[in-house]
């Protein structure tokens, strides 16, 4: 017997979004809504494979961010495995992170936002990308280029490649840093130290003038924040435990181990988007909205742990008067973190074990059931693996960043519209600011294409009586 | 020793009798692209790589398995085979589950080899996606049927070299799959000695070491005909 299983589209959420907009009797914008109408397969084809491919599965789900899921894959597997790795693979897999954050940042910032704030909001939509600033400030474009292609070429030197390394593997990492290729870092280090630098002076003195509204639009509501501590609460991006603060800044929970993330996160389904709203159980849905990403690691930790990053740090946490809460801050906490982990990497070239080959333990399937975590740019990601004694998967679930800012989204969608549309039509110029409501978080959808300058949008805003008065398409 | 001559491609050669077209084009340096031939042990002529055409016969011959004849004259690289020889791979890329990009043999792997000697670019036919299953349930080493072409390869040297006799050929037609014992797990056939020859004979990452992971198969080919060598020869040495 065969059979032919047909998973059409294969995507997980890059690509095509649709906001709907709904006003109430009075023609007051009472919700919105924000969908994902894309299927996801990667957990079910996965079924009967071994377990060792995984990273180089999921690693597919994302050109952008790979190692996020190779590296909560390869923690899946060392579970699996029930070794620890090496202090040589624990070193050299934090390197990998630390520049791939450094390398999705950049190209968040520099080449996705801020367009918007450096050629304005209402500018030509054909030359608000990147290509139009590249026109403006080619210093200033050049410069993101360098240091997003700096994460990429540490990626590239550690693993062979810049996408998609197969490098880390369950048990530690296949290789380690070669001399050359430390060299290389400790030469590049000082210009991207320059260009974080010069966007986070930029950006600041951006706050203080033309967009100093938005702080008040962009996503300014209280939540829960998620996130990585290292033990003494200071920021993590690999491992750790997780906590959970509110936006006063008191812990709600701490030292939460991955490995019990049912008991505290609930995944809740809407009809109307594929994607799953997480949300933090004892507080139940939708109150358990909660926030994951740069901004939520900021949020989380009691200090970087780095000395120019606890600094910026400082000042955030000062400018907002306590906790920072609003959304269009993930652009400023980006930027730190890019800050944060050039100096993790300064701290870790220095460290011989890095270019030391004892980076893989091996062993068998010894454990059947394993959950991973790890920080991708975008917020925490778990693997969550269950394997029969041979290794083979029976059961996946991973718990996607993207997914977790679902709420969050959808809130910073309804409180943008709430601000500029009132009457039944969709004003001019709203289309970029939603969209950029949304890229503050960074979601993957928006990351395939509006690169080249445009995101598949779709905006409908809906009359009480579920009648359309208008809509537009980007 | 009797001495047959042949043309091949024009040239003239000449071997000893009981030779077969693809030893006597080896022997003149003409490259015959094969598949399932593995040096050491008896040719299967299953993948149908090798054909070539033979002036006075109306079929396609496999050169692995043809034996030369005097005054034969025989042609290996004509459009038509190029042609047939494209084709082949692009069946048995789609007649499996192939995805390179996650599979142990990336980068390594005579099959992927194969395809860009002949030029295939895509397959013409459309892909099966058989329902095919995974075997690790032995210690050291693991089955993805899913990446089998069924040249038998791991059946003739577990048979011939190790002389365990592990593998055989179960079902027929598009159906057929490799099996180890009588169809049990791999890990619970005692005849297994874990030499791991099948691994390195696999053309594919279809046999593969566990922990193993994207790209990292590697294998020693010249190990099995070092054997069969040394143990014909005496030459223990390599
Ligand atoms: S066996 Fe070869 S052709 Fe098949 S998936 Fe693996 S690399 Fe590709
Ligand atoms: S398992 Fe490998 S060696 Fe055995 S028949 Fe299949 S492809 Fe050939
Ligand atoms: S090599 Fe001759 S048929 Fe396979």
């Amino acid at each position: 017997m065969t059979k032919t299983i047909v998973i059409d589209p294969v995507t997980r959420i890059e690509g095509h979004a649709k906001i709907s907009i709904f006003l109430d009797d009075a023609g007051e914008v009472s919700d919105a809504r924000f969908h994902v109408v894309e299927y996801r397969g990667f957990e079910k084809f996965c079924e009967g494979r071994p377990f060792t491919e995984m990273a180089g599965i999921t690693a597919r789900i994302c050109g952008i961010c790979p190692v996020s899921h190779l590296l909560a894959s390869a923690k899946t597997g060392d579970k699996i495995l029930a070794v620890k790795i090496p202090p040589a693979a624990d070193k050299l897999r934090r390197m990998m992170n630390l520049a791939q954050i450094t390398q999705s940042h950049a190209l968040s910032f520099f080449h996705l936002s801020s367009p918007d704030f450096l050629l304005g909001w209402d500018s030509d939509p054909a030359t608000r990308n990147v290509f139009g600033l590249i026109a403006a400030n080619p210093d200033l474009a050049r410069a993101g280029i360098r240091l997003r292609q700096f994460g990429q070429m540490v990626i590239e030197k550690l693993g062979g490649r810049k996408i998609h390394a197969a490098w880390t593997v369950p048990g530690g990492v296949r290789s380690p840093l070669s001399p050359e290729g430390r060299q290389w870092i400790v030469d590049r280090l000082p210009e991207a130290f320059e260009t974080v630098n010069l966007a986070l002076g930029l950006f600041k003195g951006m706050l203080d003038e033309q967009l100093k509204n938005e702080i008040n639009v962009f996503g300014e509501f209280p939540t829960l924040y998620m996130g990585l501590v290292g033990p003494n609460g200071e920021w993590e991006h690999y491992d750790g435990k997780l906590r959970f603060t509110d936006s006063q800044g008191n812990i709600v929970a701490d030292g939460l181990s991955e490995d019990d993330y049912h008991a505290f996160l609930g995944e809740a389904v809407e009809p109307w988007s594929y994607l799953k709203f997480p949300y933090y159980q004892p507080l139940g849905y939708p109150d358990g909205i909660y926030r994951v990403g740069p901004l939520a690691r900021l949020n989380v930790c009691d200090r970087i742990g780095t000395e120019a990053a606890d600094r910026e740090l400082q000042e955030l946490r000062d400018r907002a008067g306590g906790v920072p809460t609003s959304s269009f801050l993930y652009h400023y906490a980006r930027l730190i973190e890019i800050l944060a982990c050039l100096e993790k990497t300064q701290e870790l070239v220095d460290d011989p074990d890095v270019l030391s080959s004892r980076c893989r333990a091996h062993g068998g399937v010894n454990q059947l059931n394993a959950i991973g975590v790890s920080e991708a740019p975008r917020g925490t990601l778990f693997h969550h693996y269950q394997v029969d004694e041979n290794g083979l998967l029976e059961k996946v679930n991973l718990i996607i960043a993207t997914g977790q800012n679902n709420l969050a989204m959808n809130k910073t969608v309804a409180q943008i519209a709430k601000h500029y549309i009132h009457g039944t039509e969709i004003p001019e110029g709203l289309l970029n600011r939603v969209e950029a409501g949304i890229r503050c978080y960074d979601p993957c959808l928006s990351c395939s294409t509006h690169a080249a300058g445009q995101m598949p949008l779709h905006l409908q805003l809906v009359a009480a009586d579920g009648q359309i008065l208008d809509e537009v398409y980007r | 020793m009797t001495v047959k001559t042949l043309k091949i491609d024009g040239k003239d050669v000449a071997i000893e009798r009981g030779a077969t077209i693809l030893q006597a084009a080896k022997e003149a340096s003409i490259p015959i692209p094969t598949l399932c031939f593995l040096e050491g042990v008896t040719p299967a002529a299953a993948c149908r790589m090798c054909l070539v055409e033979v002036e006075g016969s109306s079929k396609l011959l496999p050169a692995c398995v043809t034996e030369v004849a005097e005054g034969m004259v025989v042609q290996t690289n004509t459009p038509k085979l190029q042609e047939f020889r494209r084709m082949n791979v692009e069946l048995l890329f789609a007649e499996g589950n192939h995805v390179c990009s996650i599979c142990v043999a990336n980068g390594n792997c005579e099959l992927q080899d194969m395809a860009i000697t002949v030029g295939m670019d895509h397959s013409r036919f459309p892909y099966r996606f058989p329902d095919r299953h995974v075997d690790v349930s032995h210690e050291q080493f693991g089955i993805d049927h899913n990446r089998c072409i069924l040249c038998t390869r791991c059946v003739r040297v577990c048979d011939e070299i190790e002389g365990a006799h592990v593998w055989d050929v179960a079902q027929r037609g598009e159906h057929c799959f490799i099996v180890s014992g009588l169809h049990q797990p791999w890990g619970e056939v005692d005849a297994c000695t874990a030499c791991g020859k099948c691994v390195d004979a696999c053309p594919t990452g279809a046999i593969f070491r566990k922990g193993n992971t994207t790209g990292e198969k590697e294998r020693d080919r010249a190990k099995l005909a070092f054997l069969v060598t040394a143990r014909e020869k005496h030459q223990w040495t390599r």
